[in-house]
Protein backbone atom coordinates (compact mmCIF):
# COMPACT_ATOMS: atom_id res chain seq x y z
CA UNK A 1 0.00 0.00 0.00
CA UNK A 2 1.47 3.36 -0.87
CA UNK A 3 1.58 6.10 1.60
CA UNK A 4 -1.16 8.86 0.26
CA UNK A 5 1.09 11.39 1.80
CA UNK A 6 3.68 10.23 -0.64
CA UNK A 7 2.18 11.97 -3.60
CA UNK A 8 2.21 15.49 -1.34
CA UNK A 9 4.39 17.70 -3.60
CA UNK A 10 6.67 19.67 -1.55
CA UNK A 11 8.72 21.44 -4.43
CA UNK A 12 5.95 23.27 -6.37
CA UNK A 13 8.99 24.56 -8.69
CA UNK A 14 10.60 21.69 -9.83
CA UNK A 15 7.34 19.14 -8.58
CA UNK A 16 9.13 17.08 -6.77
CA UNK A 17 7.21 14.91 -4.14
CA UNK A 18 7.51 13.55 -0.20
CA UNK A 19 7.74 10.25 -1.50
CA UNK A 20 10.63 11.36 -3.78
CA UNK A 21 12.33 13.30 -1.35
CA UNK A 22 11.96 10.29 1.52
CA UNK A 23 12.88 7.44 -1.54
CA UNK A 24 16.21 9.51 -1.71
CA UNK A 25 16.88 10.26 2.24
CA UNK A 26 16.34 6.51 2.69
CA UNK A 27 19.13 6.08 -0.14
CA UNK A 28 21.85 7.87 2.40
CA UNK A 29 21.44 11.62 0.94
CA UNK A 30 21.26 13.07 3.95
CA UNK A 31 22.04 16.77 3.26
CA UNK A 32 20.25 20.21 1.13
CA UNK A 33 22.42 20.15 -1.77
CA UNK A 34 22.77 16.24 -2.87
CA UNK A 35 18.98 15.86 -2.51
CA UNK A 36 18.93 19.23 -4.81
CA UNK A 37 21.21 17.84 -6.89
CA UNK A 38 19.73 14.56 -7.71
CA UNK A 39 15.91 15.62 -7.58
CA UNK A 40 16.14 19.49 -8.49
CA UNK A 41 14.02 20.45 -5.66
CA UNK A 42 14.76 23.97 -4.08
CA UNK A 43 16.22 24.80 -7.34
CA UNK A 44 13.14 26.57 -9.40
CA UNK A 45 12.03 30.37 -9.71
CA UNK A 46 11.98 30.23 -5.21
CA UNK A 47 15.01 28.98 -4.55
CA UNK A 48 13.94 26.83 -1.96
CA UNK A 49 11.92 28.82 -0.22
CA UNK A 50 9.22 26.94 -0.40
CA UNK A 51 10.30 23.54 0.54
CA UNK A 52 14.07 23.49 2.24
CA UNK A 53 12.76 23.63 6.15
CA UNK A 54 10.55 20.87 4.98
CA UNK A 55 13.32 18.70 2.79
CA UNK A 56 15.65 19.57 5.94
CA UNK A 57 13.20 18.08 8.61
CA UNK A 58 12.53 14.89 6.66
CA UNK A 59 16.28 14.05 6.78
CA UNK A 60 15.86 15.38 10.58
CA UNK A 61 13.41 12.85 11.10
CA UNK A 62 15.03 10.24 9.20
CA UNK A 63 18.36 10.16 10.90
CA UNK A 64 17.92 11.27 14.41
CA UNK A 65 19.45 14.58 14.37
CA UNK A 66 18.37 18.01 14.85
CA UNK A 67 17.43 19.92 12.01
CA UNK A 68 20.33 22.13 13.20
CA UNK A 69 22.85 19.54 12.65
CA UNK A 70 21.63 18.74 8.93
CA UNK A 71 24.24 20.57 6.32
CA UNK A 72 21.60 23.14 5.07
CA UNK A 73 22.75 23.92 1.10
CA UNK A 74 23.81 26.94 -0.54
CA UNK A 75 22.00 30.04 -0.74
CA UNK A 76 22.65 31.73 -4.27
CA UNK A 77 21.53 34.68 -5.77
CA UNK A 78 18.37 36.04 -7.38
CA UNK A 79 16.52 36.49 -4.44
CA UNK A 80 13.60 36.61 -6.84
CA UNK A 81 13.64 35.61 -10.83
CA UNK A 82 14.56 38.91 -13.06
CA UNK A 83 13.85 39.27 -17.14
CA UNK A 84 16.83 38.68 -18.85
CA UNK A 85 15.69 42.10 -20.49
CA UNK A 86 15.48 44.12 -17.66
CA UNK A 87 18.68 43.24 -16.79
CA UNK A 88 19.78 44.30 -20.19
CA UNK A 89 17.53 47.51 -19.99
CA UNK A 90 18.55 48.01 -16.87
CA UNK A 91 22.27 47.94 -17.69
CA UNK A 92 21.91 50.34 -21.02
CA UNK A 93 20.71 52.89 -18.92
CA UNK A 94 23.25 53.16 -16.48
CA UNK A 95 25.55 53.39 -19.16
CA UNK A 96 23.96 56.58 -20.46
CA UNK A 97 23.64 58.12 -17.28
CA UNK B 1 45.53 2.17 14.48
CA UNK B 2 44.93 4.49 11.10
CA UNK B 3 41.87 2.92 8.68
CA UNK B 4 43.62 1.60 5.45
CA UNK B 5 42.24 0.86 2.19
CA UNK B 6 43.36 -0.63 -1.49
CA UNK B 7 43.01 2.94 -3.37
CA UNK B 8 41.61 6.51 -1.50
CA UNK B 9 40.40 8.79 -4.19
CA UNK B 10 39.55 12.10 -2.78
CA UNK B 11 37.13 13.81 -4.62
CA UNK B 12 33.95 12.51 -5.04
CA UNK B 13 32.86 14.39 -8.55
CA UNK B 14 32.54 12.95 -11.97
CA UNK B 15 36.17 11.85 -11.78
CA UNK B 16 36.41 10.49 -8.52
CA UNK B 17 33.27 8.74 -8.89
CA UNK B 18 33.85 7.47 -12.38
CA UNK B 19 37.68 5.43 -11.62
CA UNK B 20 35.76 4.21 -8.04
CA UNK B 21 33.14 2.80 -10.43
CA UNK B 22 36.34 1.18 -13.23
CA UNK B 23 38.50 0.23 -10.38
CA UNK B 24 35.15 -1.65 -8.51
CA UNK B 25 34.34 -3.47 -12.27
CA UNK B 26 37.46 -4.49 -12.44
CA UNK B 27 37.29 -6.12 -9.78
CA UNK B 28 39.30 -3.89 -7.10
CA UNK B 29 37.79 -4.09 -3.22
CA UNK B 30 38.32 -1.68 -0.72
CA UNK B 31 38.07 1.76 -2.67
CA UNK B 32 37.29 4.76 -0.53
CA UNK B 33 36.36 8.13 -1.94
CA UNK B 34 37.43 11.06 0.26
CA UNK B 35 34.84 14.60 -0.28
CA UNK B 36 35.43 17.64 1.74
CA UNK B 37 31.91 18.82 0.56
CA UNK B 38 29.29 16.77 0.17
CA UNK B 39 28.49 14.60 -3.38
CA UNK B 40 29.58 16.50 -6.70
CA UNK B 41 30.00 19.65 -4.39
CA UNK B 42 32.95 20.80 -6.76
CA UNK B 43 33.08 22.18 -10.14
CA UNK B 44 31.24 18.99 -11.76
CA UNK B 45 27.98 19.90 -9.85
CA UNK B 46 28.54 23.55 -11.46
CA UNK B 47 29.79 23.22 -14.97
CA UNK B 48 27.91 23.72 -18.39
CA UNK B 49 26.33 20.49 -18.97
CA UNK B 50 27.87 19.99 -22.46
CA UNK B 51 29.81 17.22 -24.12
CA UNK B 52 30.87 17.44 -27.48
CA UNK B 53 33.46 15.97 -29.93
CA UNK B 54 34.14 19.22 -32.07
CA UNK B 55 38.11 19.59 -30.92
CA UNK B 56 41.15 21.04 -32.34
CA UNK B 57 43.57 18.23 -31.31
CA UNK B 58 43.95 14.73 -32.56
CA UNK B 59 43.98 13.74 -28.69
CA UNK B 60 41.05 15.54 -27.71
CA UNK B 61 39.01 14.61 -31.06
CA UNK B 62 39.33 11.14 -29.62
CA UNK B 63 38.56 11.99 -25.96
CA UNK B 64 35.64 13.34 -27.17
CA UNK B 65 34.58 10.74 -29.30
CA UNK B 66 35.11 7.79 -27.17
CA UNK B 67 32.58 10.31 -24.83
CA UNK B 68 29.86 10.78 -27.10
CA UNK B 69 29.92 6.89 -27.63
CA UNK B 70 30.15 6.80 -23.71
CA UNK B 71 27.23 8.87 -22.47
CA UNK B 72 24.72 7.02 -25.24
CA UNK B 73 24.93 4.16 -23.59
CA UNK B 74 25.83 5.40 -20.15
CA UNK B 75 22.12 5.02 -18.45
CA UNK B 76 21.70 1.57 -19.74
CA UNK B 77 25.26 0.95 -18.11
CA UNK B 78 25.20 2.38 -14.96
CA UNK B 79 21.25 2.25 -14.83
CA UNK B 80 20.04 5.19 -14.10
CA UNK B 81 19.13 8.14 -16.56
CA UNK B 82 21.54 11.03 -17.10
CA UNK B 83 19.41 13.72 -19.17
CA UNK B 84 21.17 12.54 -22.61
CA UNK B 85 20.25 14.95 -25.28
CA UNK B 86 22.09 15.26 -28.65
CA UNK B 87 20.99 18.59 -30.07
CA UNK B 88 24.67 18.87 -31.43
CA UNK B 89 26.58 21.92 -30.70
CA UNK B 90 26.76 24.91 -33.14
CA UNK B 91 29.72 26.50 -33.17
CA UNK B 92 29.43 30.31 -34.19
CA UNK B 93 32.86 32.13 -35.72
CA UNK B 94 32.66 35.99 -36.23
CA UNK B 95 36.61 36.22 -37.17
CA UNK B 96 38.85 35.13 -40.30
CA UNK B 97 41.30 33.36 -38.63
CA UNK B 98 38.70 31.70 -36.23
CA UNK B 99 36.44 30.24 -38.91
CA UNK B 100 39.45 28.77 -40.48
CA UNK B 101 40.31 26.54 -37.50
CA UNK B 102 37.14 25.79 -37.31
CA UNK B 103 37.37 24.36 -40.57
CA UNK B 104 40.30 22.76 -40.12
CA UNK B 105 39.53 21.26 -37.16
CA UNK B 106 36.43 19.67 -38.84
CA UNK B 107 38.85 18.36 -41.50
CA UNK B 108 40.58 16.87 -38.53
CA UNK B 109 37.54 15.58 -36.86
CA UNK B 110 36.04 13.81 -40.18
CA UNK B 111 39.29 12.13 -40.31
CA UNK B 112 38.71 11.11 -36.90
CA UNK B 113 35.14 9.72 -37.57
CA UNK B 114 33.91 13.04 -36.38
CA UNK B 115 30.33 13.56 -38.43
CA UNK B 116 30.71 17.44 -37.96
CA UNK B 117 30.27 19.94 -40.48
CA UNK B 118 30.64 23.62 -41.78
CA UNK B 119 27.14 24.57 -41.78
CA UNK B 120 25.71 27.97 -43.34
CA UNK B 121 23.63 30.78 -42.15
CA UNK B 122 20.48 29.24 -43.57
CA UNK B 123 20.97 25.90 -42.05
CA UNK B 124 22.11 27.56 -38.57
CA UNK B 125 18.51 29.51 -38.57
CA UNK B 126 17.07 25.78 -39.02
CA UNK B 127 19.22 23.98 -36.19
CA UNK B 128 18.78 27.15 -33.95
CA UNK B 129 15.80 29.00 -35.25
CA UNK B 130 15.59 32.60 -34.54
CA UNK B 131 19.56 32.84 -33.72
CA UNK B 132 20.65 36.31 -33.95
CA UNK B 133 23.95 35.81 -35.30
CA UNK B 134 23.90 37.69 -38.75
CA UNK B 135 27.50 38.98 -38.02
CA UNK B 136 28.77 35.63 -37.95
CA UNK B 137 31.25 34.37 -40.79
CA UNK B 138 30.06 30.83 -40.27
CA UNK B 139 29.48 27.99 -38.22
CA UNK B 140 29.95 24.16 -37.77
CA UNK B 141 27.47 21.56 -36.08
CA UNK B 142 27.65 18.19 -35.01
CA UNK B 143 24.49 16.39 -33.69
CA UNK B 144 26.33 13.93 -31.51
CA UNK B 145 27.07 16.36 -29.25
CA UNK B 146 24.55 17.47 -26.85
CA UNK B 147 23.83 17.43 -22.76
CA UNK B 148 24.20 15.11 -20.31
CA UNK B 149 23.14 15.81 -16.45
CA UNK B 150 26.35 16.42 -14.26
CA UNK B 151 24.62 15.91 -11.19
CA UNK B 152 22.75 12.36 -12.59
CA UNK B 153 25.95 11.54 -14.42
CA UNK B 154 27.84 11.82 -11.22
CA UNK B 155 25.17 10.09 -8.93
CA UNK B 156 24.78 7.44 -11.65
CA UNK B 157 28.43 5.97 -11.01
CA UNK B 158 28.22 6.92 -7.53
CA UNK B 159 25.40 4.47 -6.74
CA UNK B 160 27.11 2.08 -9.50
CA UNK B 161 30.46 2.30 -7.11
CA UNK B 162 28.30 1.46 -3.75
CA UNK B 163 26.64 -1.31 -5.31
CA UNK B 164 30.18 -2.58 -6.37
CA UNK B 165 31.14 -1.92 -2.48
CA UNK B 166 32.62 1.13 -2.80
CA UNK B 167 32.75 3.46 0.50
CA UNK B 168 31.78 7.09 0.36
CA UNK B 169 33.39 9.65 3.18
CA UNK B 170 31.76 13.11 2.38
CA UNK B 171 32.83 16.18 4.90
CA UNK B 172 36.03 14.78 4.82
CA UNK B 173 39.41 17.04 3.49
CA UNK B 174 42.39 15.33 3.04
CA UNK B 175 44.74 18.15 4.67
CA UNK B 176 48.36 16.23 3.85
CA UNK B 177 49.78 13.32 1.20
CA UNK B 178 52.17 10.77 3.52
CA UNK B 179 54.86 9.42 1.81
CA UNK B 180 58.54 8.46 2.11
CA UNK B 181 61.44 6.91 -0.24
CA UNK B 182 59.75 8.47 -3.39
CA UNK B 183 56.55 6.22 -2.33
CA UNK B 184 52.88 6.95 -1.02
CA UNK B 185 51.78 5.61 1.59
CA UNK B 186 48.52 7.62 2.71
CA UNK B 187 46.75 10.44 3.45
CA UNK B 188 45.59 12.55 6.61
CA UNK B 189 42.78 14.04 6.64
CA UNK B 190 40.29 16.49 8.63
CA UNK B 191 39.28 12.58 10.42
CA UNK B 192 42.22 11.12 10.83
CA UNK B 193 44.79 9.66 8.71
CA UNK B 194 44.43 6.74 6.20
CA UNK B 195 47.13 4.06 4.88
CA UNK B 196 46.99 3.56 1.22
CA UNK B 197 49.19 2.84 -1.44
CA UNK B 198 47.35 4.24 -4.09
CA UNK B 199 46.40 7.85 -3.81
CA UNK B 200 44.17 9.17 -6.51
CA UNK B 201 43.81 13.23 -6.61
CA UNK B 202 40.57 13.95 -8.19
CA UNK B 203 40.51 17.51 -6.71
CA UNK B 204 39.84 19.68 -9.73
CA UNK B 205 40.87 23.10 -8.92
CA UNK B 206 42.83 22.13 -5.55
CA UNK B 207 45.05 19.88 -6.93
CA UNK B 208 48.23 21.71 -7.06
CA UNK B 209 47.48 22.60 -4.12
CA UNK B 210 47.54 19.23 -2.71
CA UNK B 211 50.15 17.81 -4.68
CA UNK B 212 52.75 20.48 -3.19
CA UNK B 213 52.22 18.56 0.36
CA UNK B 214 54.32 15.63 -1.48
CA UNK B 215 56.91 18.36 -2.69
CA UNK B 216 55.71 18.37 -6.02
CA UNK B 217 54.92 21.74 -8.34
CA UNK B 218 52.71 21.07 -11.29
CA UNK B 219 52.37 24.55 -13.67
CA UNK B 220 48.74 24.52 -13.17
CA UNK B 221 46.31 27.19 -11.88
CA UNK B 222 42.74 27.61 -11.40
CA UNK B 223 40.01 30.20 -12.35
CA UNK B 224 36.60 31.03 -11.81
CA UNK B 225 34.02 30.97 -14.20
CA UNK B 226 30.56 32.02 -13.69
CA UNK B 227 27.35 30.87 -15.38
CA UNK B 228 23.33 31.79 -14.87
CA UNK B 229 20.10 29.67 -15.17
CA UNK B 230 17.16 30.58 -16.57
CA UNK B 231 13.35 29.26 -15.76
CA UNK B 232 12.32 26.30 -17.71
CA UNK B 233 9.84 27.24 -20.65
CA UNK B 234 9.02 24.96 -23.26
CA UNK B 235 11.81 23.33 -25.34
CA UNK B 236 12.61 24.75 -28.94
CA UNK B 237 14.21 28.17 -27.88
CA UNK B 238 17.61 27.48 -28.10
CA UNK B 239 17.95 23.57 -29.56
CA UNK B 240 21.75 23.21 -30.09
CA UNK B 241 25.10 24.42 -27.39
CA UNK B 242 25.49 27.72 -28.88
CA UNK B 243 29.02 27.98 -28.70
CA UNK B 244 31.80 30.81 -29.91
CA UNK B 245 35.49 31.28 -28.89
CA UNK B 246 35.78 34.87 -30.18
CA UNK B 247 32.05 35.82 -28.74
CA UNK B 248 33.04 34.05 -25.86
CA UNK B 249 29.91 32.42 -24.54
CA UNK B 250 28.30 28.80 -24.38
CA UNK B 251 24.40 28.73 -24.01
CA UNK B 252 22.32 25.76 -24.57
CA UNK B 253 18.51 24.89 -23.47
CA UNK B 254 17.96 21.94 -21.02
CA UNK B 255 16.32 18.97 -21.86
CA UNK B 256 14.54 20.60 -18.32
CA UNK B 257 13.29 23.35 -20.45
CA UNK B 258 16.00 26.14 -18.60
CA UNK B 259 18.67 27.52 -20.53
CA UNK B 260 22.08 27.64 -19.29
CA UNK B 261 24.83 30.26 -20.49
CA UNK B 262 28.30 31.03 -19.55
CA UNK B 263 31.36 32.50 -20.36
CA UNK B 264 35.20 33.06 -19.40
CA UNK B 265 36.01 35.90 -17.05
CA UNK B 266 38.19 39.10 -18.56
CA UNK B 267 41.74 38.30 -18.55
CA UNK B 268 41.45 35.08 -16.82
CA UNK B 269 42.75 35.75 -13.26
CA UNK B 270 43.75 33.10 -10.88
CA UNK B 271 41.06 32.71 -8.89
CA UNK B 272 39.49 30.05 -5.92
CA UNK B 273 36.33 32.20 -4.73
CA UNK B 274 33.02 31.22 -6.16
CA UNK B 275 31.35 33.88 -5.63
CA UNK B 276 29.33 35.60 -8.62
CA UNK B 277 29.35 39.27 -9.76
CA UNK B 278 26.95 41.54 -11.57
CA UNK B 279 29.15 42.25 -14.28
CA UNK B 280 29.15 38.71 -15.81
CA UNK B 281 25.42 38.69 -15.13
CA UNK B 282 25.04 42.06 -17.33
CA UNK B 283 27.34 41.10 -20.47
CA UNK B 284 25.96 37.28 -20.31
CA UNK B 285 22.46 38.94 -20.42
CA UNK B 286 23.32 40.79 -23.36
CA UNK B 287 25.11 38.01 -24.83
CA UNK B 288 21.59 35.96 -24.78
CA UNK B 289 19.24 38.46 -25.63
CA UNK B 290 21.28 39.36 -28.94
CA UNK B 291 22.09 35.81 -29.86
CA UNK B 292 17.97 34.61 -28.63
CA UNK B 293 16.14 37.95 -29.14
CA UNK B 294 12.75 35.95 -28.11
CA UNK B 295 14.50 35.17 -24.38
CA UNK B 296 13.70 38.82 -23.05
CA UNK B 297 10.87 38.01 -21.11
CA UNK B 298 12.39 34.80 -19.86
CA UNK B 299 13.73 35.16 -16.08
CA UNK B 300 16.92 34.39 -14.71
CA UNK B 301 16.54 32.26 -11.22
CA UNK B 302 20.19 32.09 -9.95
CA UNK B 303 23.86 32.51 -11.12
CA UNK B 304 26.75 30.83 -9.25
CA UNK B 305 30.14 29.87 -10.57
CA UNK B 306 33.06 27.10 -10.69
CA UNK B 307 36.83 26.63 -10.69
CA UNK B 308 38.36 25.47 -14.06
CA UNK B 309 41.77 23.55 -13.06
CA UNK B 310 43.77 25.18 -15.87
CA UNK B 311 46.74 23.76 -17.99
CA UNK B 312 49.38 25.16 -20.18
CA UNK B 313 47.93 23.76 -23.21
CA UNK B 314 44.27 23.41 -21.94
CA UNK B 315 44.80 19.71 -22.36
CA UNK B 316 44.63 17.73 -19.18
CA UNK B 317 47.23 15.79 -17.04
CA UNK B 318 46.64 12.74 -16.30
CA UNK B 319 48.68 9.57 -15.03
CA UNK B 320 50.55 8.71 -12.35
CA UNK B 321 53.40 11.22 -10.24
CA UNK B 322 57.04 10.90 -11.11
CA UNK B 323 58.21 11.84 -7.87
CA UNK B 324 55.89 9.86 -5.47
CA UNK B 325 54.62 6.61 -6.86
CA UNK B 326 51.39 5.45 -6.12
CA UNK B 327 50.11 9.23 -6.85
CA UNK B 328 47.73 9.67 -9.87
CA UNK B 329 46.74 12.68 -11.45
CA UNK B 330 43.52 13.51 -13.16
CA UNK B 331 43.16 17.48 -13.12
CA UNK B 332 44.26 20.05 -15.70
CA UNK B 333 41.20 19.88 -17.75
CA UNK B 334 40.47 23.64 -18.55
CA UNK B 335 36.66 23.31 -18.16
CA UNK B 336 36.12 20.21 -19.97
CA UNK B 337 36.77 17.70 -16.72
CA UNK B 338 33.08 16.86 -16.73
CA UNK B 339 32.47 15.71 -20.43
CA UNK B 340 35.84 13.87 -20.25
CA UNK B 341 35.61 12.32 -17.14
CA UNK B 342 33.73 8.81 -17.95
CA UNK B 343 36.33 8.41 -20.37
CA UNK B 344 39.16 9.45 -18.77
CA UNK B 345 37.93 7.68 -15.55
CA UNK B 346 38.60 4.20 -16.82
CA UNK B 347 41.31 5.27 -18.11
CA UNK B 348 43.20 5.82 -14.85
CA UNK B 349 41.50 2.92 -13.65
CA UNK B 350 43.51 1.03 -16.09
CA UNK B 351 46.52 2.63 -15.48
CA UNK B 352 46.65 2.51 -11.93
CA UNK B 353 45.53 -1.84 -12.35
CA UNK B 354 49.33 -1.69 -14.77
CA UNK B 355 47.19 -2.34 -17.97
CA UNK B 356 47.37 -0.97 -21.05
CA UNK B 357 44.73 2.08 -21.80
CA UNK B 358 42.34 1.83 -23.93
CA UNK B 359 43.79 5.48 -25.43
CA UNK B 360 47.15 6.14 -25.23
CA UNK B 361 47.59 8.98 -23.16
CA UNK B 362 51.61 8.94 -22.22
CA UNK B 363 51.75 12.55 -24.44
CA UNK B 364 49.11 13.71 -21.18
CA UNK B 365 51.60 13.34 -18.44
CA UNK B 366 52.94 16.72 -16.68
CA UNK B 367 56.23 15.58 -18.25
CA UNK B 368 55.37 17.26 -21.58
CA UNK B 369 55.81 20.60 -19.76
CA UNK B 370 59.20 20.16 -19.01
CA UNK B 371 59.99 18.69 -22.39
CA UNK B 372 58.12 22.00 -24.17
CA UNK B 373 56.04 18.74 -25.79
CA UNK B 374 52.42 20.53 -25.29
CA UNK B 375 49.56 20.03 -27.27
CA UNK B 376 47.82 23.18 -27.75
CA UNK B 377 43.96 23.37 -27.97
CA UNK B 378 42.90 25.72 -29.88
CA UNK B 379 38.85 24.97 -29.56
CA UNK B 380 38.70 26.33 -26.10
CA UNK B 381 36.41 28.86 -24.39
Amino acid sequence: MTDRNDEIVICRCEEVTLGEIRRWIAKGYHNFDELKRVLRVGMGPCQGRGCREIVLREIAMATGKKVSEIPPGSFRPFTRPVKLGAIVDGADKEVQQ
Amino acid sequence: MNRTAEVVIVGAGIQGCAIAYYLARAGVRDILVLDKGSICSGATGRCGAGFRAQWGTEMNCRLGLACVERFEQLSEELEMDIGLNQNGYLMVAYLEHEFDQLRKNVALQNSLGIGSRVVSHEEASEICPGIGAKEALGFTFHQRDGHVDPFLTTFAYYEAAKRLGVTFETFTQATDIRYANGKVFGVSTTKGDIDSRVVVLATGAWTQSLLEKAGVTLPLFSERHEILITEPVEPGVCPPMLMSFSGNYYIQQRPHGSIIAGCSPKGHPEDYKMGVTWDFLETMSKTIVKLLPRTRDMRVVRQWSGLYNMSPDRQPVLGEVDEVSGIFLTCGFSGHGFMFGPVTGELIAQQILGAETSIPIDMLHYRRFERGELIREPAVV
